[in-house]
Formats: structure tokens, sequence, C-alpha cells
């Protein structure tokens, strides 16, 4: 078997929230067998190139991967995502219950896929990581999720809970059902170092399973190749990290099996 | 911030953007994450129409020194041009003695 596998990328159709119907980007391993899938969450900016470099990666490492593509409804197919982006923020952004709805679907996607083993995990970036964190405290049927520097998980200032975003995510930390994996800058302005501290504090104190990386000389987003932002020995780091967890948390070994 | 805080200003004017020309009647205004600049933060302006929808924009995302730089800016070029463009007074007559 070579060393590198072959992946199938594409834009596909699934169900979310209500029904709804919309667009999502999936890849999977084209080899045969039987492969987890992880939910891909994108930040606030949108449905951005780098996050279907990350549903790749994923594929390449052994996994199922989609990213639902969240602002959907603001727009027709083929309508540029940035664009569906500026009129969700000038809305005032997303409900959580409806981002909550969406990602359930994409998780009824992979389920629903012949190559799926049913194991699921979520990855979410920047906002998409507060959602990762919302989705394991409110969603059933997720096997392990990874936070990556989710902001606004620990609400200081009570502007920012409205009617679509009712609930600070910490708040929640009780009813969280699946292991947890956060990787976090300690250059970060949100979530900052102290915030971080906090969410561990409140995860240790309800003894829920999770593990926290932090790393210096790294703030937000410092896996983002397309950012300045980017900190390429953190981030390899970082991403073994993921891959370590995922691995433990879903599948005998999916990158093993793709490294055979 | 990863936030979806926005400061709106309403405006009277027209855009440039992917149809063409177009009336504007609102800057969506806010620092925040970008789509397409490199920079962690931008300093990003939607110019849209939302009488008629809001549905295309104008957009730049701007660093915070190149934003404040702009912000001085329109201020100068209003200032001077408002000044070389003052309508002149009106002519007083002069009252015949």
């Amino acid at each position: 078997m070579s060393f590198y596998q072959g992946l199938q990328a594409d834009v596909v159709s699934f169900r979310g929230h209500n029904g709804e119907q919309g667009e999502a980007y999936y890849a999977r391993p084209t080899r045969s067998g039987k492969f987890p899938g992880v939910v891909v969450i994108h930040h606030i900016p949108g449905w951005c190139e780098w996050t279907t470099e990350v549903v790749r990666k994923l594929a390449h490492h052994g996994y199922a991967a989609i990213s639902p593509h969240l602002y959907f409804r603001e727009g027709n197919p083929g309508e540029a995502p940035d664009d569906l982006g500026a009129r969700i923020r000038a809305a005032g952004g997303v409900a959580d219950a409806q981002i909550m709805g969406d990602v359930a679907g994409a998780m009824a996607y992979l389920r629903a896929q012949p190559n799926a083993t049913g194991k699921i995990g979520v990855i979410g970036f920047c906002s998409g990581g507060r959602h990762t964190y919302l989705a394991a405290c409110t969603l059933s049927g997720i096997d392990a999720v990874v936070d990556c520097w989710g902001g606004n998980v620990v609400v200081d200032d009570p502007k920012l809970l409205n009617a679509k975003r009712p609930v600070a995510p910490i708040d929640l930390t009780e009813k969280m059902t699946c292991p947890l994996l956060g990787i976090f800058g300690n250059d970060d302005a949100n979530p900052t170092a102290d915030q971080v501290n906090r969410t561990e504090a409140m995860l240790k104190k309800l003894g829920k399973n999770y593990e926290f990386h932090r790393y210096d000389g790294a703030g937000h987003a410092f896996f983002n190749t397309l950012r300045d932002a980017y900190r390429p020995e953190q981030a390899i780091d970082g991403w073994r990290k993921v891959f370590d967890f995922f691995d433990r948390q879903l599948a005998a070994s999916a990158s093993s099996i793709a490294a055979e | 911030m990863c936030s979806y805080i926005v400061e709106k200003a309403a405006l009277v004017g027209s855009a440039k953007g992917r149809k063409g020309w177009m009336k504007i009647d609102t800057a969506n205004v806010y620092f925040d994450h970008p789509y397409h600049s490199t920079l962690d933060h931008v300093l990003a302006i939607d110019f849209t129409n939302e009488g008629e929808g809001g549905r295309d924009r104008v957009a730049v995302e701007l660093s915070a020194d190149s934003a404040r730089a702009l912000v001085d800016r329109i201020l100068a070029a209003l200032a001077s041009g408002e000044v070389a463009h003052a309508t002149p007074a009106p002519a007083v007559p002069v009252a015949a003695e």
C-alpha cells in the first residue's frame, strides 16, 4: 500500500436544522474500508478555503469529514460564502440552536454513508470552537470533540448573551457527555489565558474527560496557514495532538491505517 | 473578536461592485477576523443597500492603522474640498444713496 492515500472531496447536499437542505464540503479516503467521521465547524467569517483544507487534511489522515455551510440559508448555491457571511453578520449572527441542528444534520450525513464506522468527532475553530463546546454539551451521539481556541465559552460581558446566543457554554459543562481536547494559544485575546484556565477549572471540578494544550508564541488561529497568525512549529504539534486524540477516541487508529 | 458586533452607519451615496454601480444606504463596520486578509483582525466595511435587501455589497478589509489613516484622510478631504467648492455667498446689493 502506498504511503500516501487517495481521497475524494466534493460539495454535497445535507439536511440541517429543521430538515432544511444545504451545502456541505465532504471528503473521505478512497481506499476500501470503514472510516470514523468528523464534523468541521467553520469560523464566523464563513465557509472559507482554509476550512476545506482542514476537511481534506482529516480525509488524508483516514477520516470521513464534512463541513456544513452554516450560512447556506442566506443565499443561493454558488453565491460567494463571504458575501453570505456578511449578510449573517449584518443580521446579528446565527442562533446557536440552528447551528446545533446543522451539526446534528452533518453527523447524520456521516453516519448514513456506507463506509462509516459510526464513530463521530467534532472539531471547530474560533467561533466554531465555541460551537464545538456547545455541541459536546447539547447533542447526543458525539464520541469526541476538539475545541480550537473557541472564544466566548466564558462570557464575562452579559451584553454578549442574547436571544440567538442565550447561554454561556461554560454554564452547560455539567451536560458534557464526551471527551474534549482543547488547543489554545497563550497570546490569544479571545479566549484569554485566564478564560482558558477558568474553563479548565470547571471541567476539572465536574470530573469531565478533557485535555488542554496551551502554546507559547501563538495567538488566535495559529493553525491557519492563510493568516499571519500561522505558527508552524506549534501548529504541527497541535495537529499531532488532534490526531492522537481522535485516533484514541474514534478508531482503532485511523491515521495508522492510512499510513500502512 | 469572534463576535457579531457591528456598527451601522446610514449613508447616502453609491458604490461600484460586481454588478456595476448601485445606490447604498448603509455601511456595516466591524473589527474582527477577516475573510480574505492575512491579518489577525481587520477593520471591515460592507457597503450595502439594506433598503433593497442588502444582498450585494462592496467590501474592504483594512489594517487598524490604515483604517485610522483613512478616517484622517477622509476628514482632510472633506475639509479642503468643502472650502474649495463652497458656494460663494450671494452678493449683497449696495443700497443706492
